[in-house]
């Protein structure tokens, strides 16, 4: 962590596929930065090899893998790891560890399902990125390797209702397989864990159970695990699947902060800006002219064709509950970063991706839900800023849509946003309506379309920093796009400051979350 | 006459005979000398063959030489004869040092197609192991054979010391080597058992084998035939394997078969199912049927990837 002093050369914000550099006030200002990359696993194969061999309260992969089972192979779908990851990616390590000894098992009835809930299908070359060619032409042509679709009538079961009378549906082929083994990915602690099946794999009727408003404002914060009413509601159903479902052998793993490589055209900015170089900054100069000169959809091809050179740090296998708390500690390894005491404003530049538009638009929606869903809660204890205090946000915030990955987003956009942005109001008015939608569900099955729910939740995610903070702030977006969502739109961070004084008060204080890559504050 | 004529008192030519014939009839020093009989002739030093000196390929200038013959026109010829689908490369990521590569052959298109295949940085530091009385058979095939391919002698009738302790001191010294264990190219279509020598270089020298099937280059030019006929291939590579400690070089050979055929079978249906053939000790052999000829030959339609390969679709359509 820095504070700022005059001395101090401006702060990098991410402002979408730009970077804007901006000078904090002196005294009162400081920069949470995120840790150095952890040392990668030397050879994540073996690893891998080890963990199936010795898992965490299991018996060894091999020895329950039986001839004439049915085993299914669910994973992590495209909205991991952010960005996607250099080949060869860990979900493709991991499968053919475990179909190498499936095969040596003699095991014949294998289904791969990737369990994207009610995000978009993948495409075959996301498939092919995620799982490498020798499964896919393995498994794809004869069907066996898909995408989970929630809105098949044939294709779900209900496994039965926990403690708290909620729904469990599951995918009917993982249901009723003799064995289901997740292959997860975490980047961050909200995934994993029992959230992996009985959301990944499960419909809107299982869902909206978790994926509510109530739920949103009872975790604080939904990254906190053991403070996570999403998180609870989760290891309820897990309950359920445990004694209805399938048996599970669950595989985690963690990968480290090497979003932009240690060289290369993006390693300045996993930076501290008062170790750039005279190299580093010309890069940087170059690079932002550049991008600045060029039109919108170029920038989005580029930095969407960034694959991140990420390194496996953990990977664990076994037993869910026993697993994912082994996940949480590599996890927190990375990403805790320990600040003393909340900030009147914090302020943050917001990436070009998030989970919801990897090969995509950044839509109004997603910026909101990125910002006050997924940033303002990367925090353990409180969050950064004080009650009634200020967020400022710095990111273009485009009236653009995705018209194919995001059609109930527009509407959402268009209708449920013009009469009104109160997340309580929108979910008793709006929800069901746009959920069973036939168009919608007709979409999200046959086309790439996110459910007709989604942008829902979306709105929910943020619904606890709504109703915490005091004001959002927008630096750099369309004015448009930002009073569409409910917040202020400034032209300039120093406008953005002025305007947050008549919230929090004069001489406020400032924290910076210097983010990506990833950083969670341990606030005291 | 000459000084030197008159010196050595050199024969005089007959002047009545045609150049060529006059050249025929000279003696000593124009020819060489006769043996005195009663003396042992010294054994004549063989340049050729197993002996042939290959060391200058390996130098710089001819290093460079042949990077630009490889990653120019030879790849443009296997580029247009051959349009090779290369699988598999992502299992040489951990791969670190130099490697020995064993590949099944049925064509003289084998050795370009390898070269072109093998990524770096194994690709412009290798070296190829060619049949000592084939390649090495005069001085310009072995001159032209070390440039182009940067091949070294192996001798194939034996296991010669020779070649062996030479391939392994390359090896040593961190070139990478391309072997093609058969010791010949397919006379049928099928392939022929693997010999040791790649086994025991690995062993020796402590380097993983890589295995590779190539699949198609018979088509293109097969044993018996001077013209090649386009068609396509694939190249697929394995993960690297090393012998081990209980694990003689014949063994470890059967073991290099083994994975070529479990490769070939990925190649022609798919990789799960290959690898449960494999683990079953089942995959189809690469040797093909015990069968009579016109059988063995029968059986080779099975066998072409191009018959049993399945149109790509979407799984939802």
């Amino acid at each position: 962590m820095l504070d700022v002093d005059k001395s101090t050369p401006p702060i990098l914000f991410h402002h979408g596929e730009q970077f804007r550099l901006e000078k904090l006030p002196a005294d009162r200002s400081r920069v949470i930065y995120p840790a150095e990359p952890l040392p990668g696993i030397k050879d994540p194969d073996e690893a891998i090899r080890q963990a199936l061999l010795n898992p965490i309260d299991d018996d060894p992969l091999p020895t329950i893998l039986t001839p004439g089972m049915k085993l299914t192979i669910a994973f992590d779908d495209i909205s991991l790891p952010l960005p996607s990851m250099r080949k060869p990616d860990i979900r493709q390590r991991i499968i053919e560890q475990v179909l190498d000894m499936a095969a040596a098992a003699g095991v014949d009835d294998v289904h791969l399902i990737a369990a994207l809930a009610l995000h978009r299908r993948m495409t075959e070359p996301e498939l092919r990125h995620a799982l490498g060619d020798r499964v896919y032409d393995a498994f794809a042509p004869q069907g066996a390797l898909y995408n989970h679709d929630a809105e098949d009538p044939d294709g779900m079961v209900e496994l039965g209702l926990t403690r708290h009378e909620e729904q469990v549906t599951m995918n009917k082929r993982a249901a009723e397989s003799d064995l289901l083994i997740y292959v997860n990915l975490n980047i961050v602690s909200m995934d994993g864990g029992w959230k992996s099946t009985a959301t990944g794999l499960s419909s809107y009727t299982g869902i909206r159970h978790h994926h509510n408003v109530k739920t949103m404002l009872e975790s604080k914060s939904f990254m906190d695990r053991h403070k996570s009413e999403l998180h609870h509601s989760n290891w309820r159903q897990g309950e359920v699947i445990k004694a209805h479902g399938p048996r599970i052998f669950q595989i985690e793993t963690t990968i480290n902060n090497n979003t932009f490589g240690y060289d290369g055209p993006l390693h300045v900015l996993q930076k501290r800006e008062w170790e750039w170089t005279a190299r580093d900054r010309a890069t940087f100069v170059g690079m932002k002219t550049g991008l600045d000169a060029m039109p919108a959809s170029a920038r989005r091809k580029i930095f969407q064709g960034w694959k991140a050179p990420y390194e496996l740090t953990s990977v664990q296998a076994g037993e869910v509950e026993a697993v994912h708390e082994k996940t949480l500690e590599h996890c927190f390894a990375q990403h805790i970063v320990p600040v003393e005491g909340q900030t009147d404003v914090l302020t943050f530049g917001l990436p070009y991706i998030c989970p919801y538009n990897v090969n995509s638009v950044m839509n109004p929606i997603l910026v909101m839900c990125l910002g006050l869903g997924y940033f303002f809660n990367m925090y353990r204890g409180k969050p950064l800023v004080r009650e009634g205090g200020v967020l400022i946000m710095s990111h273009p915030t485009p009236w653009e849509f995705h018209p194919v990955h995001h059609p109930s987003y527009i509407d959402f956009f268009e209708q449920v946003l013009t009469d009104t942005t109160d997340p309580a109001e929108i979910e008793k008015k709006y929800e069901k309506q746009w959920a069973e939608d036939e168009w919608y569900r007709h979409l999200y099955r046959t086309s790439y379309a996110y459910h007709g729910v989604h942008p829902f939740y979306m709105w929910y995610w943020g619904s606890h920093a709504m109703q915490y903070l005091g004001r959002v702030i927008i630096v750099g977006g369309d004015p448009r796009s930002v009073r569409r969502l409910g917040f202020t739109p400034a032209s300039t961070m120093q406008d953005a400051l002025e305007m947050a004084s008549d919230v929090v008060g004069p001489r406020p204080t400032i924290t910076h979350l210097h983010n990506p890559p990833i950083l969670m504050a341990d606030v005291t | 006459m000459s000084k030197l004529s008159r010196q050595v008192n050199l024969p005089k030519l007959p002047a009545a005979l045609s150049p060529v014939k006059q050249f025929r009839s000279l003696g000593f020093p124009y020819r060489s000398p006769s043996t005195p009989r009663g003396v042992d002739p010294a054994p004549a030093e063989k340049t050729t063959g197993a002996h042939y000196d290959t060391a200058w390929a390996r130098r710089t200038p001819a290093r460079m030489a042949r990077a630009a013959i490889i990653d120019g026109p030879m790849r443009l010829m296997v580029s247009g004869l051959a349009a090779p689908d290369r699988r598999g490369t992502d299992r040489l990521d951990a791969l670190e040092g130099p490697a020995i590569f064993v590949a099944n052959h049925h064509s003289h298109m084998d050795t370009p197609l390898m070269l072109t295949s093998i990524p770096e940085p194994w690709r412009h530091k290798l070296i190829v192991g060619a049949a000592a009385d084939y390649f090495f058979g005069t001085k310009i095939t072995s001159a032209l054979s070390s440039l182009v391919i940067g091949a070294v002698p192996i001798e194939r009738s034996k296991v010669s010391r020779r070649s062996a302790d030479q391939a392994a001191e390359l090896v040593n010294e961190g070139w990478s080597l391309l072997l093609f264990p058969e010791g010949g190219r397919s006379p049928d279509g099928w392939g022929q058992p693997f010999r040791g020598g790649a086994a025991y270089l690995a062993q020796k020298t402590g380097r993983p084998v890589v295995p590779v099937y190539l699949e198609g280059a018979g088509r293109i030019l097969r044993k018996g035939r001077s013209l090649p006929r386009p068609s396509t291939t694939s190249v697929t590579f394995g993960r690297p394997l090393v012998p081990s400690n209980d694990e003689n070089a014949t063994r470890f050979a059967a073991r290099l078969e083994a994975e070529v055929a479990a490769l070939a079978d990925e190649a022609s249906s798919d990789w799960y199912r290959a690898r449960v053939r494999a683990h079953a000790g089942t995959s189809p052999g690469l040797t093909g049927p015990d069968s009579g000829d016109w059988r063995r030959s029968w059986a080779l339609g099975d066998r072409s990837s191009g018959a049993k390969r399945r149109a790509r679709r979407w799984p939802e359509t």
